[in-house]
């Protein structure tokens, strides 16, 4: 079995790890967490058993740094708002992503909600492997996936919007169309789900 | 319309800083042509190899990952003791390449070849394909030298550019025969 020289993956794949780390952690912990599921790749790489899927395997690894990453917050502060993850810093903040509002809200979804829709949607990952990152089902990541993106429409809906009257062809719940709301532009319709 | 999901930048603009790893490699520009630097973690040089584009670079960093460890990285730190061996021998102020190898890539035939001819043709000497066979007992082999030779993952370093054809001329040579010309002109201005 042969595995391709570890650089290329580092070079493939740098970008959707931070990105994934960032979706996961927030944008002040993203190069921590980052770093740390490069050093954990690097040190498995050699004991990996397949060459097909190494994306996957790396944003797999990510989001298992991502959760550590929490569960460490959680102890050493156990009072700790998780939506605080997005919260700007006192220390140089990275640039805030042009849609800070929605990265806040889905901070502050439930966890499980919260990777899997990220895991979906930043880490363009299919439910399988989103299911395989969770240790769950292909069913249950979509239904995480679709949970978090109700919750995300609910949230995001201008309110002002929401009092207007509403087209009967495109109800605000299930509205693709409804360009007000910006979690609308994100994920229209999930690709995987026949909907 | 772009989903914020797919647009969310990364949250740096840097590749990851790994540390520590079995292989390391950098591209080095020389004055002979674009080469390979391939070490060990222990320092020992396995390819000093010409890679003229990205593909020939590709070709030998995968059999560095199936030869030694897949866990290879672009790490110019690592490299600077062969680079700099390299550099002095090229400017002339060495007469060798002056780093500990490892023939890992080469086959069993290709190692005894390149050790013979390391060990018994000095700088600025030459010899042929056919002497060479003769010297590592396959008389009738100077084709396989030959084709040995070319495939030579230490170039330079183990000087395979004093090999010539008895007919006469450069003969061929991995990093282009006016590479291998350079070398020999090289060797014989301070021979």
């Amino acid at each position: 079995m042969s595995l391709p020289p570890f650089q290329q993956l580092v070079d493939d794949h740098w970008r959707d790890v931070s990105r994934l780390a960032r979706g996961l952690v927030g944008p002040v912990h993203a190069d921590d967490v980052a770093q740390q599921a490069w050093t954990q790749a690097l040190a498995a790489y050699p004991r990996l058993r397949s060459a097909r899927n190494l994306r996957s395997w790396l944003l797999t690894v990510t989001h298992r740094c991502a959760m550590d990453h929490h569960r460490r917050a959680r102890r050493s502060d156990p009072h700790e708002d998780p939506g605080s993850m997005a919260v700007a810093p006192v220390v140089a903040p990275p640039a805030e992503p042009p849609d800070a509002d929605l990265w806040a809200h889905v901070a502050a979804l439930p966890p499980r909600q919260r990777d899997a829709v990220v895991l979906r949607f930043v880490g363009d990952l299919d439910h399988r492997a989103v299911a395989a990152a969770l240790g769950t089902t292909p069913g249950m990541s979509r239904r995480l996936v679709s949970d978090a993106l109700a919750t995300l429409r609910l949230d995001l809906v201008d309110p002002l919007d929401a009092a207007a009257p509403v087209d009967a062809a495109a109800p605000v719940d299930t509205a693709a169309s409804d360009a007000a709301a910006p979690v609308d532009a994100a994920a229209p319709s999930d690709p995987e789900d026949p909907s | 319309m772009t989903s914020p999901f797919a647009t969310l930048a990364p949250a740096t603009d840097r590749p990851p800083a790994l540390s520590a790893t079995d292989v390391s490699y950098v591209v080095d520009d020389t004055a002979v042509g674009r080469m390979l630097l391939v070490v060990r973690d222990d320092g020992r040089a396995l390819a000093t190899a010409y890679a003229p584009d990205g593909a020939a670079e590709d070709r030998w960093l995968q059999r560095v990952a199936d030869a030694v460890s897949p866990r290879v990285l672009r790490r110019p730190a690592d490299t600077d003791a062969v680079r700099r061996a390299l550099e002095d021998y090229l400017s002339g102020r060495a007469r060798l390449v002056d780093v500990p190898t490892d023939l890992v890539l080469a086959s069993d035939f290709q190692r005894d070849v390149l050790t013979r001819l390391a060990t018994t043709v000095g700088y600025g000497e030459r010899t042929t394909y056919a002497r060479l066979a003769a010297a590592v007992d396959r008389p009738r082999a100077a084709r396989a030298v030959g084709t040995a030779l070319g495939g030579n993952p230490l170039c330079v370093t183990l000087p395979c550019h004093r090999v010539l054809p008895a007919s006469g001329g450069v003969g061929g040579y991995a990093g282009g025969p006016a590479a291998k010309e350079q070398l020999l002109a090289l060797e014989s201005a301070r021979g």
